[in-house]
């Protein structure tokens, strides 16, 4: 990285917004530790002479990226049944397309996949690329990567989501490395910079206290893995394309250009697999809930205070917890009466806390309190005492009886959670 | 002044932070409440080699030196005072007068475990009516045949019920007075040798307290520690050691009470604003920190001055004189800042008062620190 | 016997992290390094599956020529070598650039078994670099791992899913990336790190020292960049809201639909 010195006014808007602590002013010239700096070039951005610059060489590799068009969404299947997160893609990923004015693709690999299939088209997919083969019924690295490694070799989509699941984020890298083009992880939101035409991948890092957008300027397909639960799942439409044609293509025939470009089809492809593919054995698969408490790790957490009245209160606000699939917290006074176990309390001589959404249940909130759990994204408050201190740091309060309120709040998420399923 | 910090020294301290912050402060106020030793950390720190830190490795130490070991007790007294005494006890009161003064078999048979952890260690000067007058001794040493037979006993004995090695201060020759008095090493199992009940402290309560007793107790001959009549030299020489691990203990406890009240003016908000916005309580944290550097340079000068081989007695002193006071002022203030809320126990301010108190006594009151200090300065 | 090779990360402890909210930047002054968390459940990881079947830990890093600090403390918890892979050439490198450097430096070490990699790094939490050394060296990779033994030439390994987990099986060599929850990293001993830093060297690697071809490095051969960065802003609403108990719980539903939490 580069400062010209003579341009620099040193007002130091870069020393303030280096996110590596890579710069300083000196004598009055902003100066560049290049050992800290990541060329991350969020300087070069602000300086308001343009004096940063960031020297790129000559000789680089350059791919033509105008043979690559669409946008493709690899959904996942557990047991040839669809993951939520792969149908908030196809809704994401029909914003993405009709940006570009491209077609939208839903690739699926299993061992039976019919019914999602039509599922994917129904949730807005112009066509579904299925892989069906025994050895693809579940997950493993080696021969998904292979699969879809040669399908996007051959057909050349210019965009590529996957849900950042375990398996997406054990797949995604994988084909990155192999296709050799970039990969931003885990994106909380993705939009088209419609001037260049390229996808803008927002994410956090450092624990979530910043926030970078990720571009992948001259690699083809841009990819990224999703985080499950930020998109938006539009309701599916079974009846928005007429007729679906059913097809069929080799991935080891020359030209499929016929084939990929149709829309509203179903196109089956057909896989081989060699012994290396296969070399890693599925023994088994377990489900099971996680059950401890695991409150610095949870996204969202129901906490109790005071204000529950007694040990038996607390059945509000787990059944609350519950529906909401997070987990109890509770103020230290509680913990201290033996209302609930220790493991449950928040705050100074407790858990120190970071959810997405907190809701605090008759919990004033002392400073100890607070201390443990400021730093949640989102603040509900349920309190009878409208001067309690929690509505101080609240985003949502709401003033009345955590008795009549919470089993209300249990009821609205239980139907709209059902509904959801249906 | 750096002090010449090492990439040793820092890793060190970070090691030792580490533990501290996942190990022990987790349990401080839990076993400050119950008084029970904390075993189980003991048992993890002797995995990580922290008892035998200055000792060389061909005894079973570490290899490193002073300011690495006080850098640790400070550290883990940041977490828990209770920490800090008992590596402080182990390492400068129980090990080092062995590696001082011990003989070669002596080192092999009782420096090695202690240094490796397998063993703890202890040190038994003071007595009912002998305290700052520690020339006073009552307890006794007669030689009979191979073996000295030990009678009287010593208060206030740190790891008392859970040490395995002993140095033991007696009187082989009352005539003598200072220069009557010889050390032993006793083994805790010693017939004739027992141990009082746990005593109930102020603070550092989890620290192992007793009274040591010795009826008829016979120590073998070759358990003589230096010389005959070499006892209160070397006792005086083992606690000016001691004095720069409870300086240490003092910084840490200092130095905790003063990041504590830092991030709670910060955070507590009275009229309108925080706290830390009103001068008067930026005055007092200004002093408080003043003060805890103060006692830093003086401590850590203390260290390197021992680990250069220079006389240190005058430094270690000051650095126990002022570190100790500093902890007592920092922590008192520190309650009165926190209000209401210091005097609870749910925050660990009043702890770090209660803790800090005994620092201004044990291995030297004060004023025996003054008395020293004086001493050299007057010479 | 073992060869293990471990990739570690120094990277800023986020815990320590705190927002300079007037300004909207990060204050990293007086963050502490440290080695990655899950980067040191690999390393003790290794460190277990040497003191049982014996072998050979190294540990490798990419980084500049601070990140030696996070090496000498591999060392100090029991490894027996370090090397860091220090270039200005490697500067700006994203996952894709970082995996290619490393992997060509784990091509000039001798004969490897088994890699561990933590799975993701606080400061990124890309989790992409293990795959993407895996796929660069052809190996099989298990990711998410928990539990994880070797027999012989036969691996098996527990692979933890969103709910529940699998059982895995495969055979050497093979690249790992493991989960906090495999096990408890053990305290580097102070005789270690007095060892480490009297009588062993962390070796650092420029581009002169392995096979690299320049133009896959740093910031030019990186796919991805970054366009823009931005402290997000969380700002508490404070809104009471009012009207009867069902509108109120409908009002809140409705935001936190809204923002996305439920």
């Amino acid at each position: 990285m580069l400062i010209i010195k003579d341009t620099c006014v040193g007002c130091g808007v870069c020393v303030e917004k280096c996110p590596y602590d890579a710069l300083s002013m000196e004598e009055g010239v902003a100066v560049v530790d290049h050992d800290k700096c990541t060329l991350c070039s969020a300087c070069v951005k602000v300086c308001p002479v343009d004096a940063i610059e960031i020297e790129e060489s000559e000789s680089k590799a350059k791919i033509d990226i105008s043979q690559y068009s669409g946008v493709w969404v690899l959904a996942e299947q557990r047991n040839n049944e669809l993951l939520n997160v792969s149908l908030e893609l196809v809704s994401e990923g029909r914003k993405l397309a009709d940006e570009l004015n491209e077609k939208l693709t839903a690739v699926v690999l299993g061992s039976d996949l019919s019914k999602a299939a039509k599922e994917l088209v129904a949730q807005g997919a112009d066509q579904v690329y299925i892989v069906e083969d025994e050895e693809l019924a579940q997950y493993r690295t080696a021969p998904y990567t292979k699969v879809i490694a040669e399908m996007i070799n051959k057909c050349k989509p210019e965009i590529v989501i996957l849900g950042a699941t375990h398996n997406g984020r054990d797949l995604g890298p994988r084909i990155s490395a192999r296709i050799n083009t970039g990969l931003t992880a885990d994106c909380t939101k993705l939009a088209i910079d419609k001037e260049r035409g390229i996808l803008l991948q927002t994410r956090p890092a450092f624990g979530g206290n910043l926030m970078a957008t990720i571009i992948c300027p001259e690699h083809r397909p841009q990819m990224s893995t999703v985080r499950p639960g930020v998109m938006t799942k539009e309701e599916a439409n079974y009846e928005r394309t007429g007729q679906i044609e059913y097809l069929e293509a080799d991935l080891a025939a020359e030209d499929l250009s016929a084939e990929v470009k149709k829309e509203g089809v179903i196109l089956k492809f057909k896989a081989e697999f060699s012994q290396e593919d296969l070399l890693t054995e599925i023994k088994q698969i377990v489900k099971e809930a996680h059950h401890s408490v695991n409150l610095e790790a949870a996204d969202i957490i129901v906490s109790g205070g005071r204000g529950v009245g007694d040990p038996k209160g607390f059945a509000v606000i787990k059944e609350l917890a519950e529906v909401l699939g997070g987990e109890v917290g509770a103020s230290r006074a509680v913990v201290d009466e033996g209302w609930i176990e220790k493991d449950h309390q928040v705050g100074q001589t407790g858990k120190t806390v970071k959810p997405r959404l907190y809701i605090a249940c008759g919990i004033s909130g002392a400073i100890q309190h607070r201390a443990g759990m400021q730093n949640a994204d989102l603040i509900i408050a349920i309190n009878t005492d409208a001067e309690a201190p929690i509505f101080n740091i609240c985003d949502y309060g709401i003033v009345g009886d955590l008795h009549k309120i919470v089993p209300m709040l249990t009821d609205v998420c239980k139907d709209i959670l059902a509904e959801e399923r249906k | 002044m750096d002090f010449n910090l090492t990439e040793e020294h820092k890793m060190v301290r970070k090691i030792f932070r580490e533990f501290a912050e996942k190990e022990v402060a987790p349990i401080a106020a839990e076993i400050d409440e119950t008084h029970e030793f904390p075993m189980e950390n003991l048992k993890k720190m002797i995995k990580a080699d922290m008892m035998g830190i200055p000792f060389p490795q061909e005894y079973g130490g570490a290899g490193s030196d002073t300011l690495s070991y006080i850098i640790g007790v400070e550290e883990l007294s940041y977490a828990c005072a209770t920490h800090g005494v008992i590596l402080s006890a182990h390492t400068s009161l129980g090990a080092h007068p062995i590696y001082k003064y011990g003989t070669e078999e002596q080192k092999q048979k009782y420096l090695v475990p202690l240094a490796k952890g397998e063993k703890l260690g202890a040190f038994g000067l003071t007595e009912p009516n002998a305290g700052t007058d520690a020339a006073s001794q009552t307890t006794v040493a007669e030689l009979d045949g191979d073996e000295y037979i030990l009678n009287g006993n010593k208060i206030f004995i740190t790891n008392a019920g859970v040490a395995d090695i002993f140095i033991i201060m007696a009187m082989t020759d009352k005539s003598k007075g200072t220069r009557g008095i010889s050390a032993f090493i006793v083994e805790a199992d010693t017939p004739g040798f027992t141990v009082g009940k746990k005593e109930d402290k102020m603070g550092i309560n989890a620290s192992d307290t007793r009274e040591l007793i010795f009826r008829d107790c016979r120590v073998p001959k070759e358990n003589l520690l230096g010389k005959v009549g070499m006892g209160f030299k070397i006792a005086m020489a083992t606690l000016d050691g001691g004095r720069i691990g409870i300086a240490a203990q003092a910084l840490g406890i200092a130095q905790r009470a003063l990041d504590e009240t830092v991030q709670y003016t910060k955070e507590r908000e009275q009229f309108g604003r925080p706290i830390s916005k009103f001068q008067g309580l930026q005055w007092y944290i200004a002093e408080m920190a003043t003060k805890v550097e103060a006692a830093r340079n003086l401590v850590y000068k203390a260290a390197l001055t021992k680990q250069e081989g220079k006389p240190f007695s005058k430094e270690a002193a000051m650095a126990k004189l002022f570190a100790s006071e500093t902890a007592m002022a920092v922590t008192t203030k520190a309650v009165q800042i926190f209000g209401g809320y210091g005097y609870m126990k749910e925050y660990p301010i009043e702890r770090l008062m209660r803790d800090a108190k005994i620092t201004e006594i044990y291995e030297g009151t004060s004023e025996v620190q003054k008395m020293v200090i004086a001493g050299s300065v007057l010479r | 016997m073992v060869n293990i090779i471990v990739c570690i990360k120094q990277v800023p402890d986020t815990n320590e992290v705190k927002i300079d909210k007037k300004k909207g930047t990060l204050i990293r002054e007086g963050v502490p390094s440290i080695i990655n968390p899950e980067d040191k459940n690999g390393l003790e990881a290794a460190i277990r599956l040497k003191e049982e079947n014996g072998g050979k830990v190294t540990v490798i890093s990419m980084g500049p020529p601070q990140a030696k600090v996070a090496l000498k403390e591999a060392l100090a918890m029991g490894a027996d070598e370090a090397i860091l892979l220090s270039d200005r050439a490697f500067a700006g490198s994203d996952t894709w650039a970082t995996a290619y450097t490393i992997s060509q430096a784990i091509k000039e070490i001798d004969k490897f078994d088994v890699i561990f990699c933590g799975r993701q790094a606080i400061d990124g939490d890309t989790a992409q670099v293990g795959p993407q050394i895996a796929e660069n060296l052809n190996l099989n990779q298990l990711t998410y791992v928990s539990e994880f033994t070797v027999v012989g030439e036969k691996v098996n390994a527990r692979r933890e899913l969103e709910q529940g987990y699998s059982e895995l099986e495969t055979s050497l060599p093979v690249l790992v990336t493991v989960l906090e929850s495999i096990n408890k990293p053990r305290y580097a001993s102070i005789k270690g790190i007095v060892d480490a830093h009297r009588n062993q060297e962390v070796k650092v690697w420029t581009t002169a020292d392995f096979k690299v071809d320049k133009s896959k490095l740093g910031l030019d051969a990186s796919p991805t960049q970054v366009h823009e960065t931005f402290v997000p802003v969380h700002e508490t609403k404070g809104e009471i809201l009012t009207g009867s108990h069902q509108d109120m719980v409908e009002n809140l539903v409705k935001k936190l639909r809204s923002e996305n939490v439920v």
